[in-house]
Protein backbone atom coordinates (compact mmCIF):
# COMPACT_ATOMS: atom_id res chain seq x y z
CA UNK A 1 0.00 0.00 0.00
CA UNK A 2 1.29 3.43 -0.84
CA UNK A 3 2.27 5.45 2.15
CA UNK A 4 0.22 8.29 0.71
CA UNK A 5 -2.99 6.35 1.16
CA UNK A 6 -3.18 7.29 4.81
CA UNK A 7 -3.31 10.99 3.94
CA UNK A 8 -6.12 10.71 1.48
CA UNK A 9 -8.76 11.00 4.21
CA UNK A 10 -8.45 14.80 3.74
CA UNK A 11 -8.69 15.23 7.49
CA UNK A 12 -10.01 18.68 8.20
CA UNK A 13 -8.74 20.86 11.00
CA UNK A 14 -11.31 23.30 12.39
CA UNK A 15 -8.77 26.13 12.32
CA UNK A 16 -8.52 25.69 8.54
CA UNK A 17 -12.08 26.99 8.13
CA UNK A 18 -10.97 30.43 6.83
CA UNK A 19 -9.26 28.62 3.93
CA UNK A 20 -12.70 27.80 2.58
CA UNK A 21 -14.60 31.03 3.25
CA UNK A 22 -16.99 32.02 0.46
CA UNK A 23 -15.37 34.89 -1.42
CA UNK A 24 -17.80 37.67 -0.43
CA UNK A 25 -17.29 36.81 3.21
CA UNK A 26 -13.53 36.63 2.78
CA UNK A 27 -13.45 40.04 1.11
CA UNK A 28 -15.61 41.54 3.87
CA UNK A 29 -13.29 40.15 6.49
CA UNK A 30 -10.25 41.50 4.61
CA UNK A 31 -11.74 44.97 4.33
CA UNK A 32 -12.68 45.04 7.99
CA UNK A 33 -9.16 44.02 8.99
CA UNK A 34 -7.53 46.33 6.46
CA UNK A 35 -9.25 49.44 7.77
CA UNK A 36 -8.33 48.49 11.32
CA UNK A 37 -4.67 47.89 10.50
CA UNK A 38 -4.34 51.08 8.46
CA UNK A 39 -5.79 53.00 11.40
CA UNK A 40 -3.38 51.27 13.77
CA UNK A 41 -0.35 51.97 11.60
CA UNK A 42 -1.44 55.57 11.09
CA UNK A 43 -1.88 56.14 14.81
CA UNK A 44 1.30 54.41 15.93
CA UNK A 45 3.94 54.34 13.21
CA UNK A 46 5.46 57.75 12.48
CA UNK A 47 6.86 56.81 9.06
CA UNK A 48 3.53 55.48 7.81
CA UNK A 49 1.63 58.46 9.18
CA UNK A 50 4.00 60.89 7.49
CA UNK A 51 3.65 59.17 4.14
CA UNK A 52 -0.12 59.20 4.44
CA UNK A 53 -0.10 62.86 5.41
CA UNK A 54 2.22 63.70 2.51
CA UNK A 55 -0.33 62.20 0.15
CA UNK A 56 -3.21 63.92 1.88
CA UNK A 57 -4.64 60.57 2.92
CA UNK A 58 -6.31 59.53 6.13
CA UNK A 59 -7.31 56.01 7.20
CA UNK A 60 -10.90 56.99 6.35
CA UNK A 61 -9.92 57.03 2.68
CA UNK A 62 -9.81 53.25 2.71
CA UNK A 63 -13.43 52.40 2.03
CA UNK A 64 -13.05 49.41 -0.26
CA UNK A 65 -10.34 46.82 -0.75
CA UNK A 66 -9.48 48.46 -4.08
CA UNK A 67 -8.60 51.68 -2.25
CA UNK A 68 -5.48 49.92 -1.02
CA UNK A 69 -3.73 50.91 -4.25
CA UNK A 70 -3.65 54.54 -3.08
CA UNK A 71 -1.66 53.72 0.03
CA UNK A 72 2.12 54.21 0.11
CA UNK A 73 4.42 51.21 -0.27
CA UNK A 74 6.71 49.94 2.44
CA UNK A 75 10.14 48.60 1.52
CA UNK A 76 12.97 46.72 3.08
CA UNK A 77 14.96 49.93 3.32
CA UNK A 78 12.27 51.27 5.66
CA UNK A 79 13.14 48.54 8.14
CA UNK A 80 16.81 49.33 7.78
CA UNK A 81 16.35 53.08 8.10
CA UNK A 82 14.31 52.73 11.25
CA UNK A 83 16.52 50.00 12.76
CA UNK A 84 15.92 48.51 15.21
CA UNK A 85 12.45 49.37 16.55
CA UNK A 86 11.23 52.30 14.45
CA UNK A 87 8.28 50.54 12.81
CA UNK A 88 6.86 48.99 15.96
CA UNK A 89 3.23 49.77 16.66
CA UNK A 90 3.22 48.24 20.11
CA UNK A 91 5.06 49.24 23.26
CA UNK A 92 7.88 46.93 24.28
CA UNK A 93 5.86 45.55 27.17
CA UNK A 94 3.42 44.03 24.67
CA UNK A 95 6.12 42.55 22.48
CA UNK A 96 6.88 38.96 23.33
CA UNK A 97 9.28 38.06 20.53
CA UNK A 98 11.89 39.59 18.27
CA UNK A 99 13.38 37.97 15.20
CA UNK A 100 15.96 39.37 12.84
CA UNK A 101 17.08 38.68 9.33
CA UNK A 102 19.72 40.01 7.06
CA UNK A 103 19.21 43.49 5.66
CA UNK A 104 20.79 45.29 2.75
CA UNK A 105 23.72 46.51 4.80
CA UNK A 106 25.60 44.97 7.67
CA UNK A 107 22.71 45.60 10.04
CA UNK A 108 19.96 43.03 10.25
CA UNK A 109 16.30 43.96 10.12
CA UNK A 110 14.24 43.36 13.22
CA UNK A 111 10.67 42.13 13.37
CA UNK A 112 8.41 41.98 16.41
CA UNK A 113 5.44 39.98 17.60
CA UNK A 114 2.84 40.51 20.30
CA UNK A 115 1.29 37.49 21.98
CA UNK A 116 -1.59 37.85 19.54
CA UNK A 117 0.80 37.95 16.57
CA UNK A 118 2.47 34.75 17.73
CA UNK A 119 -0.98 33.20 17.93
CA UNK A 120 -1.81 34.31 14.38
CA UNK A 121 1.51 32.97 13.16
CA UNK A 122 0.93 29.68 14.95
CA UNK A 123 -2.50 29.39 13.36
CA UNK A 124 -1.37 30.06 9.81
CA UNK A 125 1.46 27.56 10.21
CA UNK A 126 -1.00 25.04 11.61
CA UNK A 127 -3.20 25.66 8.55
CA UNK A 128 -0.13 25.26 6.37
CA UNK A 129 0.60 21.81 7.80
CA UNK A 130 -3.07 20.83 7.64
CA UNK A 131 -3.26 21.96 4.00
CA UNK A 132 -0.71 19.37 2.96
CA UNK A 133 -2.48 16.64 4.87
CA UNK A 134 -0.60 16.55 8.16
CA UNK A 135 -2.46 16.03 11.40
CA UNK A 136 -2.27 14.76 14.97
CA UNK A 137 0.00 11.78 15.18
CA UNK A 138 2.39 12.98 12.51
CA UNK A 139 6.02 13.21 13.53
CA UNK A 140 7.54 16.38 12.10
CA UNK A 141 11.28 16.82 11.87
CA UNK A 142 11.87 20.55 11.90
CA UNK A 143 15.22 21.10 10.24
CA UNK A 144 14.74 24.82 9.74
CA UNK A 145 17.23 26.81 11.76
CA UNK A 146 16.11 27.82 15.24
CA UNK A 147 17.17 31.23 16.40
CA UNK A 148 16.85 34.71 14.99
CA UNK A 149 15.72 33.20 11.69
CA UNK A 150 11.91 32.88 11.69
CA UNK A 151 11.87 29.46 10.03
CA UNK A 152 12.59 27.25 13.01
CA UNK A 153 10.26 28.67 15.63
CA UNK A 154 7.51 29.47 13.12
CA UNK A 155 7.25 25.87 11.97
CA UNK A 156 7.69 24.61 15.51
CA UNK A 157 4.72 26.46 16.99
CA UNK A 158 2.43 25.54 14.11
CA UNK A 159 3.35 21.86 14.22
CA UNK A 160 2.85 21.67 17.97
CA UNK A 161 -0.50 23.43 17.78
CA UNK A 162 -1.56 20.94 15.12
CA UNK A 163 -0.97 18.21 17.68
CA UNK A 164 1.89 16.66 15.76
CA UNK A 165 5.05 15.49 17.47
CA UNK A 166 7.79 18.00 16.77
CA UNK A 167 11.46 17.16 16.61
CA UNK A 168 13.26 20.51 16.95
CA UNK A 169 16.45 19.26 15.38
CA UNK A 170 17.27 22.55 13.64
CA UNK A 171 19.67 22.63 10.68
CA UNK A 172 22.89 20.77 10.03
CA UNK A 173 24.50 17.48 11.09
CA UNK A 174 23.24 15.38 8.22
CA UNK A 175 24.03 11.91 9.63
CA UNK A 176 22.10 12.76 12.79
CA UNK A 177 19.17 14.10 10.74
CA UNK A 178 18.99 10.79 8.90
CA UNK A 179 19.36 8.73 12.05
CA UNK A 180 16.55 10.64 13.77
CA UNK A 181 14.38 10.44 10.67
CA UNK A 182 14.67 6.66 10.68
CA UNK A 183 14.68 5.92 14.40
CA UNK A 184 11.87 8.33 15.40
CA UNK A 185 9.49 7.32 12.64
CA UNK A 186 9.41 10.78 11.09
CA UNK A 187 6.48 11.32 8.73
CA UNK A 188 7.20 14.88 7.57
CA UNK A 189 10.19 17.16 7.36
CA UNK A 190 10.62 20.94 7.15
CA UNK A 191 13.79 22.27 5.54
CA UNK A 192 15.10 23.99 2.45
CA UNK A 193 14.62 21.94 -0.72
CA UNK A 194 18.35 21.97 -1.43
CA UNK A 195 19.07 20.56 2.00
CA UNK A 196 16.59 17.77 1.40
CA UNK A 197 18.36 16.92 -1.85
CA UNK A 198 21.51 16.68 0.21
CA UNK A 199 19.76 14.33 2.64
CA UNK A 200 18.67 12.19 -0.32
CA UNK A 201 22.27 11.95 -1.49
CA UNK A 202 23.66 11.19 1.94
CA UNK A 203 21.04 8.66 3.02
CA UNK A 204 22.68 5.63 1.36
CA UNK A 205 25.98 6.48 3.07
CA UNK A 206 24.42 5.88 6.46
CA UNK A 207 22.34 2.94 5.31
CA UNK A 208 19.00 4.73 5.17
CA UNK A 209 16.53 4.06 2.39
CA UNK A 210 14.15 7.03 2.38
CA UNK A 211 11.57 5.14 0.36
CA UNK A 212 11.20 2.56 3.11
CA UNK A 213 10.64 5.12 5.85
CA UNK A 214 7.20 6.39 6.92
CA UNK A 215 8.30 9.84 5.71
CA UNK A 216 5.62 11.07 3.30
CA UNK A 217 5.77 14.88 3.11
CA UNK A 218 8.33 17.63 2.89
CA UNK A 219 7.49 21.26 3.62
CA UNK A 220 10.12 23.07 1.62
CA UNK A 221 10.79 26.76 1.50
CA UNK A 222 13.08 29.64 2.42
CA UNK A 223 14.70 29.56 -1.03
CA UNK A 224 13.51 29.48 -4.61
CA UNK A 225 13.18 26.06 -6.20
CA UNK A 226 11.72 24.58 -9.32
CA UNK A 227 9.29 21.98 -10.58
CA UNK A 228 12.17 19.82 -11.72
CA UNK A 229 13.60 19.86 -8.21
CA UNK A 230 10.18 18.81 -6.96
CA UNK A 231 10.06 15.94 -9.42
CA UNK A 232 13.52 14.80 -8.47
CA UNK A 233 12.79 14.95 -4.74
CA UNK A 234 9.55 13.03 -5.14
CA UNK A 235 11.05 10.39 -7.42
CA UNK A 236 14.14 9.84 -5.31
CA UNK A 237 12.56 9.80 -1.88
CA UNK A 238 8.96 8.70 -2.41
CA UNK A 239 7.56 11.70 -0.53
CA UNK A 240 5.33 14.59 -1.61
CA UNK A 241 7.16 17.89 -1.76
CA UNK A 242 5.19 21.01 -0.84
CA UNK A 243 6.14 24.62 -1.39
CA UNK A 244 5.78 26.99 1.55
CA UNK A 245 6.26 30.73 1.24
CA UNK A 246 6.93 33.39 3.80
CA UNK A 247 9.18 36.23 4.80
CA UNK A 248 10.16 37.67 8.13
CA UNK A 249 8.94 41.16 7.34
CA UNK A 250 5.41 39.83 6.97
CA UNK A 251 5.45 37.13 9.65
CA UNK A 252 7.91 34.39 8.71
CA UNK A 253 6.96 31.07 7.11
CA UNK A 254 3.22 30.58 6.72
CA UNK A 255 2.28 33.46 4.44
CA UNK A 256 1.31 30.93 1.79
CA UNK A 257 1.30 27.15 1.54
CA UNK A 258 0.49 24.52 -1.04
CA UNK A 259 -2.39 22.14 -0.55
CA UNK A 260 -2.30 18.51 -1.62
CA UNK A 261 -3.06 19.58 -5.19
CA UNK A 262 0.45 21.07 -5.31
CA UNK A 263 -0.74 23.83 -7.60
CA UNK A 264 1.09 26.77 -6.04
CA UNK A 265 0.96 28.11 -2.48
CA UNK A 266 -2.41 29.43 -1.27
CA UNK A 267 -1.97 32.81 0.39
CA UNK A 268 -3.58 32.94 3.81
CA UNK A 269 -5.47 35.94 2.60
CA UNK A 270 -7.47 36.52 5.73
CA UNK A 271 -4.18 37.70 7.28
CA UNK A 272 -1.99 38.63 4.33
CA UNK A 273 -3.51 40.64 1.51
CA UNK A 274 -1.71 40.05 -1.79
CA UNK A 275 -1.34 42.39 -4.75
CA UNK A 276 0.74 42.08 -7.89
CA UNK A 277 2.22 45.30 -9.20
CA UNK A 278 4.15 46.33 -12.26
CA UNK A 279 7.80 46.58 -11.30
CA UNK A 280 8.42 49.85 -13.06
CA UNK A 281 5.18 51.75 -12.62
CA UNK A 282 4.10 50.37 -9.25
CA UNK A 283 0.57 50.11 -10.68
CA UNK A 284 -1.54 46.98 -10.20
CA UNK A 285 -1.07 44.29 -12.83
CA UNK A 286 -3.95 42.80 -14.73
CA UNK A 287 -5.31 39.65 -13.12
CA UNK A 288 -3.01 36.71 -13.70
CA UNK A 289 -0.13 38.82 -14.97
CA UNK A 290 3.32 38.48 -13.56
CA UNK A 291 4.75 41.22 -11.36
CA UNK A 292 6.06 41.97 -7.92
CA UNK A 293 4.22 40.52 -4.98
CA UNK A 294 3.09 43.16 -2.50
CA UNK A 295 1.70 42.06 0.85
CA UNK A 296 -0.27 43.81 3.55
CA UNK A 297 -0.50 42.26 6.99
CA UNK A 298 -4.13 42.37 7.99
CA UNK A 299 -3.70 41.28 11.56
CA UNK A 300 -0.22 42.08 12.71
CA UNK A 301 -0.23 44.19 15.84
CA UNK A 302 3.41 44.71 16.75
CA UNK A 303 4.59 45.60 13.29
CA UNK A 304 1.94 46.18 10.67
CA UNK A 305 3.22 46.17 7.13
CA UNK A 306 1.15 48.08 4.64
CA UNK A 307 1.83 47.26 1.00
CA UNK A 308 5.23 45.74 1.61
CA UNK A 309 7.19 45.20 -1.58
CA UNK A 310 8.56 41.66 -1.35
CA UNK A 311 10.73 41.91 -4.50
CA UNK A 312 9.52 38.43 -5.34
CA UNK A 313 8.24 38.08 -8.88
CA UNK A 314 5.11 35.96 -9.25
CA UNK A 315 1.51 35.99 -10.43
CA UNK A 316 -1.74 35.40 -8.58
CA UNK A 317 -4.01 32.56 -9.63
CA UNK A 318 -7.59 33.14 -8.63
CA UNK A 319 -9.23 30.12 -10.25
CA UNK A 320 -10.75 27.85 -7.68
CA UNK A 321 -8.43 25.11 -6.58
CA UNK A 322 -9.59 21.52 -6.61
CA UNK A 323 -9.09 21.38 -2.88
CA UNK A 324 -11.94 23.84 -2.44
CA UNK A 325 -9.86 26.58 -0.84
CA UNK A 326 -10.99 30.02 -1.91
CA UNK A 327 -7.59 31.50 -1.12
CA UNK A 328 -5.73 32.70 -4.18
CA UNK A 329 -2.47 31.01 -5.07
CA UNK A 330 0.88 32.46 -6.03
CA UNK A 331 2.92 30.97 -8.81
CA UNK A 332 6.20 29.43 -7.85
CA UNK A 333 8.68 32.19 -7.13
CA UNK A 334 11.72 31.81 -9.30
CA UNK A 335 13.26 35.22 -9.44
CA UNK A 336 13.60 38.50 -7.65
CA UNK A 337 13.20 42.11 -8.62
CA UNK A 338 16.49 43.04 -6.99
CA UNK A 339 19.86 41.37 -6.89
CA UNK A 340 19.25 39.61 -3.63
CA UNK A 341 20.02 35.91 -3.69
CA UNK A 342 19.23 33.19 -1.24
CA UNK A 343 21.89 30.81 -0.13
CA UNK A 344 21.16 28.01 2.30
CA UNK A 345 17.98 29.79 3.28
CA UNK A 346 19.72 33.07 4.05
CA UNK A 347 18.96 36.24 2.13
CA UNK A 348 22.10 37.90 0.87
CA UNK A 349 22.51 41.18 -0.96
CA UNK A 350 25.66 41.96 -2.94
CA UNK A 351 25.81 45.22 -1.01
CA UNK A 352 26.39 43.20 2.17
CA UNK A 353 29.34 41.52 0.54
CA UNK A 354 30.59 44.97 -0.45
CA UNK A 355 30.30 46.17 3.13
CA UNK A 356 32.30 43.17 4.29
CA UNK A 357 35.04 43.65 1.69
CA UNK A 358 35.23 47.35 2.37
CA UNK A 359 35.65 46.75 6.07
CA UNK A 360 38.81 44.76 5.45
CA UNK A 361 40.36 46.54 2.50
CA UNK A 362 39.34 50.13 3.11
CA UNK A 363 38.43 50.53 -0.55
CA UNK A 364 36.09 48.42 -2.61
CA UNK A 365 37.88 45.98 -4.90
CA UNK A 366 36.27 44.51 -8.00
CA UNK A 367 34.52 41.36 -6.97
CA UNK A 368 32.09 38.77 -8.17
CA UNK A 369 29.93 36.28 -6.34
CA UNK A 370 29.73 32.83 -7.87
CA UNK A 371 27.08 30.48 -6.57
CA UNK A 372 27.41 26.79 -7.20
CA UNK A 373 25.94 23.65 -5.80
CA UNK A 374 28.18 20.90 -4.58
CA UNK A 375 26.51 17.70 -3.50
CA UNK A 376 23.27 19.66 -3.42
CA UNK A 377 24.60 22.20 -0.96
CA UNK A 378 24.94 25.80 -1.98
CA UNK A 379 28.46 27.14 -2.12
CA UNK A 380 29.29 30.81 -2.34
CA UNK A 381 32.63 31.86 -3.77
CA UNK A 382 33.58 35.50 -3.68
CA UNK A 383 36.27 36.36 -6.21
CA UNK A 384 38.18 39.45 -5.24
CA UNK A 385 40.66 41.21 -7.46
CA UNK A 386 43.96 41.91 -5.77
CA UNK A 387 44.67 45.63 -5.70
CA UNK A 388 48.01 47.40 -5.19
CA UNK A 389 46.69 48.61 -1.83
CA UNK A 390 46.42 45.13 -0.40
CA UNK A 391 49.01 43.18 -2.34
CA UNK A 392 51.74 42.08 -0.03
CA UNK A 393 54.75 40.22 -1.22
CA UNK A 394 54.41 37.22 1.09
CA UNK A 395 52.13 34.23 0.89
CA UNK A 396 51.36 34.53 4.58
CA UNK A 397 50.07 38.08 4.20
CA UNK A 398 47.88 37.14 1.25
CA UNK A 399 46.49 34.14 3.04
CA UNK A 400 45.75 36.35 5.99
CA UNK A 401 43.93 38.77 3.71
CA UNK A 402 41.95 35.89 2.31
CA UNK A 403 40.86 34.67 5.71
CA UNK A 404 40.08 38.21 6.93
CA UNK A 405 37.81 38.73 3.95
CA UNK A 406 36.20 35.38 4.51
CA UNK A 407 35.56 36.07 8.18
CA UNK A 408 34.24 39.53 7.47
CA UNK A 409 31.73 38.11 4.98
CA UNK A 410 30.64 35.40 7.36
CA UNK A 411 30.08 37.82 10.19
CA UNK A 412 28.16 40.23 7.94
CA UNK A 413 25.85 37.83 6.14
CA UNK A 414 25.97 34.77 8.35
CA UNK A 415 27.04 32.41 5.60
CA UNK A 416 30.53 31.17 4.96
CA UNK A 417 32.13 32.18 1.69
CA UNK A 418 35.19 30.84 -0.05
CA UNK A 419 37.25 33.86 -0.94
CA UNK A 420 39.38 33.55 -4.03
CA UNK A 421 41.94 36.21 -4.80
CA UNK A 422 42.17 36.83 -8.51
CA UNK A 423 44.37 38.91 -10.77
CA UNK A 424 43.31 42.46 -11.50
CA UNK A 425 41.08 43.02 -14.53
CA UNK A 426 40.08 39.39 -14.69
CA UNK A 427 36.52 39.95 -13.48
CA UNK A 428 34.40 40.94 -16.39
CA UNK A 429 33.26 44.55 -16.48
CA UNK A 430 30.00 45.05 -18.20
CA UNK A 431 28.38 48.13 -19.57
CA UNK A 432 26.11 49.74 -17.05
CA UNK A 433 25.25 47.58 -14.12
CA UNK A 434 27.97 45.22 -12.99
CA UNK A 435 27.07 41.58 -12.96
CA UNK A 436 27.82 40.87 -9.35
CA UNK A 437 26.20 37.51 -8.97
CA UNK A 438 26.80 34.50 -11.20
CA UNK A 439 24.35 31.84 -10.19
CA UNK A 440 25.47 28.50 -11.55
CA UNK A 441 23.26 26.45 -9.29
CA UNK A 442 21.27 23.97 -11.31
CA UNK A 443 17.69 24.30 -10.24
CA UNK B 1 73.43 48.02 -0.90
CA UNK B 2 69.89 47.04 -1.74
CA UNK B 3 68.62 45.43 -4.89
CA UNK B 4 65.11 46.06 -6.18
CA UNK B 5 62.82 43.12 -6.62
CA UNK B 6 59.44 43.08 -8.35
CA UNK B 7 56.65 40.84 -7.10
CA UNK B 8 53.56 39.95 -9.09
CA UNK B 9 50.34 38.42 -7.97
CA UNK B 10 49.41 35.44 -10.13
CA UNK B 11 46.52 33.08 -10.04
CA UNK B 12 47.42 29.44 -9.88
CA UNK B 13 46.16 28.43 -13.29
CA UNK B 14 47.64 27.39 -16.60
CA UNK B 15 49.23 30.23 -18.49
CA UNK B 16 49.43 32.57 -15.52
CA UNK B 17 53.22 32.67 -15.56
CA UNK B 18 53.71 32.88 -19.28
CA UNK B 19 51.88 36.17 -19.72
CA UNK B 20 54.24 38.38 -17.70
CA UNK B 21 57.26 36.45 -18.90
CA UNK B 22 56.29 37.00 -22.53
CA UNK B 23 55.67 40.68 -21.88
CA UNK B 24 59.17 41.09 -20.46
CA UNK B 25 60.70 39.14 -23.30
CA UNK B 26 58.98 41.26 -25.89
CA UNK B 27 60.35 44.39 -24.23
CA UNK B 28 63.79 42.79 -24.18
CA UNK B 29 63.98 42.94 -20.43
CA UNK B 30 66.27 40.28 -19.07
CA UNK B 31 65.34 38.66 -15.80
CA UNK B 32 68.42 37.84 -13.73
CA UNK B 33 66.76 35.55 -11.26
CA UNK B 34 63.28 34.65 -10.17
CA UNK B 35 61.39 32.58 -7.69
CA UNK B 36 57.79 31.57 -7.27
CA UNK B 37 55.93 31.15 -4.03
CA UNK B 38 52.77 29.19 -4.54
CA UNK B 39 49.65 28.08 -2.76
CA UNK B 40 46.77 26.06 -4.09
CA UNK B 41 44.97 29.13 -5.34
CA UNK B 42 47.57 31.75 -6.11
CA UNK B 43 51.23 32.40 -6.44
CA UNK B 44 53.69 35.25 -6.15
CA UNK B 45 56.27 35.66 -8.85
CA UNK B 46 59.37 37.46 -7.62
CA UNK B 47 62.18 38.56 -9.86
CA UNK B 48 65.17 40.80 -10.14
CA UNK B 49 66.19 42.65 -13.24
CA UNK B 50 68.29 45.66 -14.06
CA UNK B 51 65.61 47.88 -15.55
CA UNK B 52 63.02 47.22 -12.88
CA UNK B 53 61.33 50.60 -13.30
CA UNK B 54 60.63 50.01 -16.95
CA UNK B 55 59.42 46.48 -16.21
CA UNK B 56 57.16 47.76 -13.50
CA UNK B 57 55.55 50.39 -15.73
CA UNK B 58 55.03 47.85 -18.45
CA UNK B 59 53.46 45.27 -16.18
CA UNK B 60 51.24 47.77 -14.43
CA UNK B 61 50.05 49.06 -17.76
CA UNK B 62 49.03 45.52 -18.57
CA UNK B 63 46.99 45.30 -15.41
CA UNK B 64 49.33 43.44 -13.08
CA UNK B 65 49.63 44.35 -9.44
CA UNK B 66 53.33 44.94 -8.87
CA UNK B 67 55.10 45.38 -5.60
CA UNK B 68 58.65 46.66 -5.31
CA UNK B 69 60.74 45.44 -2.41
CA UNK B 70 64.31 45.85 -1.30
CA UNK B 71 66.41 42.74 -1.38
CA UNK B 72 69.86 42.24 -0.02
CA UNK B 73 72.25 40.28 -2.24
CA UNK B 74 74.98 38.48 -0.35
CA UNK B 75 77.91 36.62 -1.66
CA UNK B 76 78.24 33.24 -0.03
CA UNK B 77 81.20 30.95 -0.38
CA UNK B 78 80.24 27.55 -1.68
CA UNK B 79 81.34 25.78 1.46
CA UNK B 80 79.55 24.06 4.33
CA UNK B 81 78.64 26.45 7.16
CA UNK B 82 78.88 29.66 5.16
CA UNK B 83 75.15 30.28 5.02
CA UNK B 84 74.77 29.19 8.63
CA UNK B 85 77.23 31.88 9.76
CA UNK B 86 75.29 34.57 7.97
CA UNK B 87 72.04 33.39 9.44
CA UNK B 88 73.44 33.34 12.96
CA UNK B 89 74.62 36.93 12.55
CA UNK B 90 71.15 37.98 11.45
CA UNK B 91 69.49 36.03 14.19
CA UNK B 92 71.60 37.78 16.80
CA UNK B 93 70.62 41.13 15.30
CA UNK B 94 66.99 40.00 15.55
CA UNK B 95 66.36 40.51 11.86
CA UNK B 96 63.65 38.34 10.42
CA UNK B 97 64.35 36.59 7.14
CA UNK B 98 61.17 36.34 5.11
CA UNK B 99 62.49 34.37 2.16
CA UNK B 100 65.54 33.94 -0.01
CA UNK B 101 66.54 32.50 -3.34
CA UNK B 102 69.69 32.22 -5.40
CA UNK B 103 71.25 33.69 -8.47
CA UNK B 104 72.35 31.19 -11.04
CA UNK B 105 75.91 32.37 -11.30
CA UNK B 106 78.85 31.15 -9.34
CA UNK B 107 82.18 32.86 -9.57
CA UNK B 108 85.45 31.99 -7.87
CA UNK B 109 83.68 29.45 -5.69
CA UNK B 110 81.12 31.94 -4.50
CA UNK B 111 77.39 32.11 -5.12
CA UNK B 112 75.02 35.02 -4.62
CA UNK B 113 71.80 34.72 -2.68
CA UNK B 114 68.97 37.24 -2.57
CA UNK B 115 67.46 37.78 0.86
CA UNK B 116 64.24 39.45 1.82
CA UNK B 117 64.34 40.82 5.36
CA UNK B 118 61.69 42.54 7.38
CA UNK B 119 64.26 45.28 8.03
CA UNK B 120 66.87 45.32 5.25
CA UNK B 121 68.83 48.25 6.71
CA UNK B 122 69.32 46.56 10.05
CA UNK B 123 70.33 43.39 8.27
CA UNK B 124 72.94 45.25 6.24
CA UNK B 125 74.35 46.95 9.32
CA UNK B 126 74.60 43.67 11.21
CA UNK B 127 76.31 41.96 8.29
CA UNK B 128 78.78 44.77 7.76
CA UNK B 129 79.74 44.66 11.40
CA UNK B 130 80.69 41.06 10.82
CA UNK B 131 82.70 42.02 7.79
CA UNK B 132 80.15 40.69 5.30
CA UNK B 133 79.41 43.21 2.67
CA UNK B 134 76.27 42.82 0.57
CA UNK B 135 76.77 43.04 -3.16
CA UNK B 136 75.82 46.40 -4.63
CA UNK B 137 73.32 46.33 -7.50
CA UNK B 138 75.82 47.85 -9.91
CA UNK B 139 78.35 45.15 -9.19
CA UNK B 140 75.71 42.50 -9.24
CA UNK B 141 74.43 43.44 -12.67
CA UNK B 142 77.96 43.80 -13.96
CA UNK B 143 78.81 40.31 -12.78
CA UNK B 144 75.63 38.75 -14.03
CA UNK B 145 75.65 40.36 -17.39
CA UNK B 146 79.35 40.09 -18.14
Amino acid sequence: MSKHAKTSNGSFHPLSAPDFLPLPQLRDLQLQRLTAIVQRAYDRVALFRKRMDDRGLTPQDVRTLDDIINLPFAEKTDLRDTYPFGLFASPMKDIVRLHASSGTTGKPIVVAYTQEDVQVWTNVMLRAFAACGLHEGDVIQNAYGYGLFTGGLGAHYGAEALGATVIPISGGNTPRQLMVMKDFGVTAICCTPSYFLHLIDQAPEVGVNLKELPLRAGIFGAEPWTESMRRRIEADSGIKAYDIYGLSEIIGPGVAMECQCQAGPHVFEDYFYPEIINLKTGKPCAEGDEGELVLTTLGKQAMPMIRYRTRDITALASETCECGRTLRRIKRIGRRADDMFIIRGVNVYPSQIETALLKVEGALPHYQIVLTREKDLDVMEVQVEVTPGVFADTVGALEQLQSQLSRSIESTVGVRANVRLVQPRTIQRSEGKAKRVIDQRKM
Amino acid sequence: MKVKQLSLFLENKPGALSRPVKLLAKAKLNVLTLSIADTQQFGILRFILRDWEKARRLLEKEGFVVKVSDMVAIEVADEPGELADILVTLEKARVNLEYMYGFTLKQEGKGVLAFRFDDPDRAIAALQKKGISPVRSVDLFKRLES
